[in-house]
């Protein structure tokens, strides 16, 4: 059923298309960049954003920081919505529960196949950034410029230890936040571990969004409804008020993997980012099940 | 094959199916019969753990469903209303996927097993078209072909000639009863009662949830006890058989008798000429009629426009 699942995964359309269309942004986004040569200042904008003209190496980074908060969560929100409520609009889903296919192991193969696609579309944002970064930013052309020398930005992520004050010079080693160097084997290291913490971290929108699709016979509708929960949450971390939910959010520690590139890693928050992604994982899909097992499949 | 004991399911207030105690023997072409709406597709979901009852027991190929229903479901072959496939991939491509999501479909025998289902159902020919392109009456065989592909024992086909044109209706029947030779108990449902009619050994009649009649056809339809005969000369033939004639309709006369031999005779004797004569049996509508006890527009959906179809057209969801 696993590789059913997979197989209708790369065998459609909208798969590649919405991978195509996340990886476009940090594209025109290096475009802009390299035609204007202005980035944003230390500590504003998106995270690593500053520091990519002088570190086209570093351009995945900043990436991954701009598909972050709205493109990679809704189209993980909008696969794992249709996963089973469009299976169930379209009747294929008697057909597979007929074959037959246990409604648990269609639940799992499901969660799977989204934590595929968004495995791959983090792997393709790494790739094609690296690409776009080494080809149209990077130091070389920086440098020829004049470009001031740019600060790593760590600013935006909050609970960070340590605001990160480290100015870069260019042409210089990559450093980490926190001002040592980083070698290139760190630096991969470390992509690495952000590329893996941010598929971890989408797990939460993933289990809510496929709970929602057992409920309902609506793509459209679990699609957004997980997505309400996601801004609701968003909005929520930044709101001191809220302070006492907040370790419990799902979007809480969803910009910890920029302590991966910190000089030495700071662990805390991402343990915790993991373990806050389990949870919801664990209770969601728990939730699903509870719901899919017993529910009269009419559609 | 199939018995189901007091099954009743209700959906919130409204009950769907009301203890209906089904008996489907093994060798079977049983037609389900009733108007839309009367619980036929629920009652089909629930035999194939789809829908869970609210009471009662269902039992399949001697198991019970739902808690043994993993065990029932790799011998059957399912057509739930319409058939369902994934429209950007090509019929075969389909097949292959939903064998491939199962058990009992092995991995070596999956394509000569596809093949031999599409050539069953008249879709050999097909080529990598994707099912978006497909008609209404090639997906209807690609679903029978889908129920197929396992070879199963046992093949529960909810209204399985729907979009068919008479020649694709003609085929279905003609499978179905090969399949039935070779061994596949055939359980359908239906609204369409000259398909039942031509095709079932034994049918059952749902009426709002209830299973009014359930019987071998052939006891349902055996002779009245009249003759229908149709004459040039009425009066003559009226005055020989003085007496015996129930109704008369211009040339036609209904003649209370058993033995149309006999009847025959006398006429002939009398020198009336008979143009046709004929055991009177009971249609299968007059039987389904008679035991819902509703009038023709009543046989389908109340307030539908679909309702008063003639039965005529074998493409009318509600022809009765």
């Amino acid at each position: 059923m696993i590789t059913v699942e997979l197989f209708k995964l790369v065998r459609r359309l909208r798969t590649w298309l919405s991978i195509a269309l996340i990886c476009a942004l940090p594209l025109a986004v290096a475009i802009f960049i390299a035609v204007t040569h202005l980035a944003p200042p230390p500590g504003e904008g998106s995270a690593f954003l500053s520091a990519v003209l002088n570190h086209g190496q570093l351009y995945p980074a900043a990436a991954l920081a701009l598909v972050l908060p709205v493109f990679l969560p809704v189209a993980v929100a909008v696969m794992a919505g249709d996963s089973v409520a469009g299976e169930a609009t379209s009747g294929t889903l008697r057909y597979v529960l007929a074959r037959p296919v246990s409604r648990t192991r269609l639940l799992v193969a499901k969660l799977i196949a989204v934590i595929t696609f968004t495995l791959l579309a983090v792997v393709a944002v790494t790739v094609t950034s690296y690409a776009t970064g080494v080809l149209i930013l990077g130091p070389s052309r920086a440098a020829a410029v004049g470009t001031p020398p740019g600060g790593l930005s760590g600013s935006i992520a909050p609970g960070a230890g340590g605001a990160p004050t480290a100015g870069l010079q260019a042409g210089v080693a990559i450093t980490s936040l926190s001002g040592t160097p980083l070698t290139t084997l760190e630096l991969v290291e470390r992509v690495l571990g952000a590329m893996a913490f941010i598929t971890v971290s989408m797990l939460g929108v993933a289990a809510i969004a496929l709970f929602l699709s057992t409920l309902t016979d609506s793509a459209l509708g679990a699609a957004l409804g997980s997505l309400a929960a996601l801004v609701g949450s968003e909005i929520l971390v930044t709101l001191n008020a809220a302070s006492a939910v907040q370790p419990y959010l799902p979007t809480r520690y969803w910009l910890a993997w920029i302590d991966f590139f910190r000089q030495p890693i700071l662990w805390r928050d991402i343990q915790r980012g993991f373990a806050i992604q389990a949870v919801y994982v664990v209770v969601f899909l728990a939730a699903a099940w509870a719901n899919f097992a017993t529910k009269d499949i009419t559609t | 094959m199939i018995t189901t004991q007091n099954l009743t399911k209700r959906f919130g207030h409204v009950t769907a199916v009301s203890d209906v105690s089904l008996d489907v023997r093994e060798g079977d072409r049983y037609g389900l019969l009733g108007p839309n709406g009367s619980g036929k597709t629920t009652l089909v979901r629930m035999l194939l753990g789809l829908v869970y009852a609210t009471s009662g027991e269902i039992s399949v190929l001697g198991h019970r469903v739902p808690r043994h229903v993993h065990r029932v479901l790799p011998e059957i072959g399912a057509l739930i209303e319409e058939p369902a496939a994934y429209p950007h991939l090509s019929g075969r491509a389909n097949l292959r996927l939903l064998d491939a999501a199962g058990p009992h479909g092995a991995r070596r025998t999956r394509r000569s097993r596809v093949d031999e289902a599409l050539e069953q159902v008249g879709l050999a020919g097909i080529d990598r078209r994707p099912v978006r392109n497909y008609s209404l009456g090639m997906r209807q065989r690609l679903g029978l072909a889908a129920a197929l592909v396992r070879r199963p024992r046992l093949l529960i086909l909810d209204e399985p000639t729907n979009g068919l044109d008479p020649r694709g209706i003609r085929d279905i029947r003609d499978l179905l009863i090969s399949l039935n030779d070779s061994g596949v108990t055939v359980f359908l449902s239906s609204h369409l009662l000259p398909e039942v009619s031509a095709l079932c050994t034994r049918i059952g009649v749902l009426d709002s949830g209830h299973l009014v009649l359930q019987e071998q056809l052939a006891a349902l339809q055996k002779p009245t006890g009249r003759v229908q005969i149709s004459t040039d000369d009425p009066e003559r033939a009226a005055a020989t058989l003085d007496g015996l004639v129930e109704s008369r309709d211009g040339a036609d006369l209904v003649v209370r008798s058993a033995d149309p031999a006999a009847l025959n005779a006398r006429l002939v004797a009398a020198g009336v000429p008979v143009r046709s004569l004929a055991v009177q049996r009971r249609s299968l509508e007059e039987i389904v009629l008679d035991v819902t006890g509703a009038g023709s527009d009543q046989f389908g959906v109340p307030g539908s426009e679909e309702a008063a179809a003639p039965p005529a057209d074998p493409q009318d969801r509600d022809a009765s």
